[in-house]
């Protein structure tokens, strides 16, 4: 049985920050083959689209920077790293 | 100087190339202070990962006896992947392990705090769980970093934070990433057990490991592979593959891994091992092309930032290289303290310096690499003409004899042999 990315990211340690969305998505963003690349590329698979909505969870990011660098100013609206001591840590790497 | 705490560099991110910088920096007698946003030192970071050692053995001989490093690399493997077959090489030597020449197997949240405990033992303080939200600029000139919403001053600031450097693109001394020059990895950490590990990978102790590429089913055909590396009590398993090939298969990364998990070459190997960390990170792959600047006044980059990472096909190496990076800008600065200078005409001495070690030689030797391993036919068609010309040698059952020779070019015509020249004199063109 393949584990599911939740199972995953529920092994790594988190510190989430509600507060504080550390990445931003464009929901007026239109074009569906880029949206559709966008939740492919997230390792954590954090974004989803639905019913012309673009569905997006900063908790469980991993920080890896991959949707920023597919869709930076398209998809993604904003992207920055947690405030400090915040998001994932690592205990192995 | 007024009364605001002021210190002699600021080093952005406790990696490799920043711990390293900061622990030569420190013995020199500079007060440096390094800023790290993890709340524990290498909690951001993350390897494949397998460190070639030769430019950590620089700073510190024989490192490898007190480091945490999980094991010496003593075994290679290579496999060509299809769905259900594996042609794989393997190379076993003990001078794989010699001193000076060795790799090893680490993971970052083990040897990171062991390199910054070095460095603050040379009197280097660290600050954690604080984010340097942007460099901070008097005039238009680099003074220092604005960390926690706090301005902390110093003569010259040291970026070594990582592949998303977004100070160094403020500072427009990096682009943002393209997305054909930069790979993600995605990684499982499988716990395993020392035994079971020394049985399944032929190590005759627990300092002996593997390192093992895969190439072909995996990636579904994108650029790309699996890798793995056998830890002290772990196995780092996991895949790279280029972003600008998302979504041109129906398989998306953080699939590619459960492939390779299910692989029959590899899911044995795995059995009754439990996953206990998953992590995720991008991975330069353009090679000497993609550098950014690498000095300015009072300011330098190193490390990730500074994109020193090297795909070779075969292997994804940057670890020593920005050891040396962080060596190398250590020594800049040093020199620039001295002088009473952090002009950008001082400071480029850390370029030249780069320049003539094996850093920039060694990119630009491999500069050809890039261009070569985006050939599609080595992901998609070359496992599968292994697959069967192996097969054709290996499988019997009472069938009417055909010469050998014949039924591997039934397999390398599929391909084209015009292709398979063309690619065979790149492959060894680009290295």
């Amino acid at each position: 049985m393949a584990m599911s990315i939740d199972d995953k990211l529920g092994l790594n340690r988190f510190r989430a920050d509600k507060s504080y969305p550390h990445i931003t998505v464009n929901q007026s963003f239109t074009d569906v083959k880029e949206i559709e690349r966008v939740v492919m590329a997230c390792p954590a698979k954090l974004y989803s689209y639905e019913n012309g909505v673009i569905g997006f969870n900063h908790e469980g990011c991993l920080e890896c920077g991959t949707c920023r660098v597919l869709s930076g100013g398209k998809v993604v609206e904003t992207w920055n790293h947690p405030q400090g001591g915040m998001g994932v840590e690592f205990r192995h790497g | 100087m007024s009364n605001e705490e002021r210190f002699d560099v600021i080093v952005v991110g406790a990696g490799l190339a920043g711990n390293t910088a900061a622990y030569l920096m420190a013995k020199a007698g500079l007060e440096v202070l390094v800023i790290e946003r993890a709340e524990t030192i290498g909690g951001k970071n993350v390897t494949g990962g397998r460190m070639y050692s030769h430019s950590l053995e620089k700073i510190f001989p024989d490192f490898a006896k007190e480091a945490p490093v999980e094991r010496k690399i003593t075994k290679e493997r290579i496999s060509f992947m299809t769905g259900d077959t594996a042609t794989t090489v393997e190379y076993a030597a003990d001078k794989l392990g010699e001193q000076g020449k060795a790799t090893y197997s680490i993971c970052r949240g083990h040897f990171d705090p062991w390199l910054a405990g070095k460095a603050e033992e040379a009197g280097a303080m660290y600050v954690t769980g604080i984010r340097v939200d942007e460099v901070l600029l008097q005039d238009g000139k680099v003074v220092g970093v604005i960390a926690g919403g706090e301005e902390m001053f110093a003569d010259v600031v040291l970026l070594a934070d990582g592949v998303n450097s977004l100070l160094a693109q403020q500072l427009g001394m990096k682009k943002e990433l393209d997305p054909h020059e930069v790979a993600v990895g995605v990684k499982e950490i499988i716990r395993l057990g020392e035994e079971k590990i020394n049985d399944r990978f032929g190590a005759a102790s627990s300092e002996e490991g593997t390192a093992w590429l895969f190439a072909g089913d995996v990636s579904g055909g994108n650029v790309g592979g699996g890798f793995l590396y056998t830890n002290k009590d772990s196995l780092s398993l996991g895949i790279v593959t280029t972003i600008a090939d998302i979504g041109r298969v129906d398989l998306a990364p953080r699939d590619m891994l459960e492939r390779l998990k299910a692989h029959p070459t590899v899911a044995p190997l795995i059995k009754g091992g439990e996953t206990i960390e998953y992590a995720a990170h991008l991975v330069t792959e353009g090679g000497y092309n993609m550098i950014p600047t690498l000095y300015r006044d009072n300011v330098l980059v190193a490390g990730d930032a500074a994109a020193l990472v090297m795909n070779l096909g075969f292997t994804i190496r940057g670890m020593d290289l920005v050891i040396e990076s962080g060596r190398l800008a250590a020594e800049t600065i040093i020199a620039a303290k001295e002088a009473g200078d952090y002009s950008a005409a001082t400071l480029s001495k850390y370029k030249t310096a780069l320049d003539n070690s094996f850093v920039m030689k060694d990119m630009k030797h491999f500069s050809k690499m890039p261009k070569f391993i985006e050939n599609h036919r080595i992901f998609e068609q070359y496992p599968g003409m292994m697959d069967e010309i192996m097969s054709e040698l290996f499988i019997m059952y009472g069938q009417e004899p055909v010469k050998f020779k014949k039924k591997a070019m039934t397999a390398v015509k599929k391909v084209g042999i015009m292709n398979l020249l063309k690619d065979g004199m790149n492959g060894l063109g680009a290295m």
